[in-house]
């Protein structure tokens, strides 16, 4: 039995006095297509960042393995660490390119992890990983503004280009904070769309924080809603009723469902 | 309307008065009990020797172009300098800066090497060339060095302080391809401080093309020992044509360097 994509076991974050995560239990296997809800504070960013070590846990019992490998023990990021994020993707909310750099640089960078690090220091990208990146703007869409600095673009266009960053990369699972969250909502649509495709066609892993339940709904099989840091429902989109998520959004139920109205619900 | 009492407008907190008066204050005392020691009251000589100074100043106003070509040749020597010291302050500064900013490097590296930056920028060129003259004998060479550690110094500081000033959130993004600590800087933080790294670097070759002036009083070559060797002479004519020399090329630098940032950035 291959191992899981990844998996938390009784994970816990505390900021200060707050309690981001608080003994966080998940599991998700390869091929899978989750949606992490929550309101906002809810610890559905802490937790994704925690997987690939963005952020340290708590020391103790809490354990985080991504591939079977371990990534954080008792508080402390392993040696895997970087051969683990090599192999994930990450799409941030604020896309996180580096502005002053062309889409296509920013979408080489993907290949850091995977080549010799004087080539990767010196910008001599090997030829194969050019044509790699070139393929998958193209795929997404935006290889006409390949040579065009990031800042410039528009923010689905960059969003995009992230997503090929993480093509490039060769990642096998995906995990998305909020990529949808500062998009209008065609260019939100289309973000989604890819990584379904990228589930769907690629057979990826893919991971998505989501502020809008209905995006949440309509993309995912898989719901998992967090609540003040803890895991207060997971199962089937289907499953999740309008008593449920009152109860886990509360006041802010309204904004968290706003979409609905206009989009259709599916 | 209604009868409620209006408030009253926003004062400012008694220990933010209290500062201002305490800076403003402290200032306003320090320069009355500087007007001694710096001789402010020999002011009015300005008007009474006021015979003195056109007689200075009717050198200067026949400037002497006799060795002309000689000081242009100087003033070149002394951008050569310039440059030099300025190249290998930039050398000197990118991984002090580096290693000077808190967001990169950790508190036992950074700490030390801000020391470091304070003690290159503080000790003055001067001395510094002196030490340099002393080792290698007179001569731009020195003039070099002396640039290159002082400005290196500086340069460190300003370079650090913009790295500490980087968005963190493309760094992240590179750091979460699983790439290393090196790969993180040269892709995620170096392209956001260039355009800034070069301003400076530019500014400080400008003002460097100057401070190279002022280290020929020290034998280091250059358009300066020219110029001290004229003042000492009381021949004005020639100073003030070695002065026109220096105006035109600290202008026309900063003209080029003007140029140049607009294209980098």
């Amino acid at each position: 039995m291959p191992a899981a994509a990844f998996e938390t076991r009784d994970v816990t974050k505390t900021y200060g006095q707050r309690r981001a995560l608080d003994g966080v239990s998940l599991k998700v296997e390869p091929g899978e297509m989750v949606a992490l809800i929550g309101p906002s504070g809810s610890g559905k960013s802490t937790l994704l960042r925690a997987i690939t070590a963005l952020v340290e846990i708590d020391p103790g019992k809490g354990r985080i393995e991504v591939f079977g490998l371990p990534v954080q023990v008792d508080g402390r990021s392993t040696e895997h660490v970087r051969g683990v994020r090599a192999r994930v993707g990450f799409i941030f909310q604020q896309f996180n390119l580096v502005g002053r750099l062309t889409l296509y640089s920013n979408v080489m960078i993907g290949a850091l992890g995977r080549i010799p690090a004087w080539r990767g220091l010196l910008g001599a990208w090997p030829k194969k990983e050019q044509t790699t990146a070139m393929q998958a703007l193209q795929r997404l869409g935006v290889s006409d503004y390949a040579g065009q600095r990031a800042a410039t673009l528009s923010g689905g266009q960059q969003q995009r280009g992230a997503i090929a960053r993480t093509l490039v990369q060769g990642a096998e699972t995906i995990l998305a904070d909020e990529p949808v969250a500062s998009l209008d909502p065609v260019s939100a649509r289309r973000v989604m769309e890819a990584l379904q495709e990228l589930n769907k066609k690629d057979g990826l892993t893919v991971v998505v924080t989501l502020h809008h339940v209905d995006y949440a709904l309509k993309y995912c099989r898989r719901v998992v809603a967090l609540q003040a840091g803890k895991v207060v429902y997971d199962g089937p989109a289907a499953g999740l009723d309008h008593k449920l998520l009152i109860d886990i959004y509360g006041p802010e139920f309204d904004d968290a469902l706003e979409a609905k109205t206009n989009a259709k619900f599916h | 309307m209604t009868d409620l009492p209006i408030p009253a407008p926003p004062t400012r907190p008694l220990a933010q008065r209290l500062t201002d008066l305490l800076v403003w204050g402290g200032l306003i005392v320090f320069l009355l009990a500087s007007f001694g020691p710096v001789e402010m009251s020999k002011t009015p000589l300005l008007f009474t020797k006021a015979d003195n100074i056109s007689l200075f100043g009717r050198g200067f106003l026949h400037p002497d172009f006799g060795q002309g070509w000689r000081y242009v040749g100087q003033m070149f020597l002394t951008v050569q300098i310039a440059l030099w010291g300025t190249a290998l302050a930039v050398a000197i500064a990118i991984p002090l800066g580096l290693a000077g900013a808190r967001n990169i490097a950790p508190p036992w590296i950074q700490q030390p090497v801000r020391w470091l930056m304070n003690i290159l920028r503080s000790v003055p060129d001067l001395v510094v060339g002196t030490v340099f003259v002393v080792a290698v004998g007179l001569g731009p060479f020195a003039g070099v060095m002396a640039l290159a550690l002082n400005t290196g110094g500086v340069l460190g500081k300003l370079f650090s302080e913009a790295v500490e000033a980087v968005d963190p959130r493309p760094v992240e993004g590179v750091r979460a391809v699983g790439a290393n600590r090196l790969h993180e800087i040269v892709w995620g933080v170096i392209p956001q401080v260039g355009p800034l790294w070069t301003s400076y670097a530019l500014y400080r070759f400008e003002s460097n093309s100057r401070s190279a002036t002022v280290l020929g009083l020290i034998g280091a070559g250059g358009i300066g020992q020219v110029l001290f060797e004229s003042i000492n002479a009381f021949a004005y004519g020639q100073t003030a044509a070695i002065v026109i020399v220096i105006v035109v090329a600290v202008t026309l630098i900063d003209l080029l360097s003007q140029t140049l940032r607009q294209r980098l950035l």
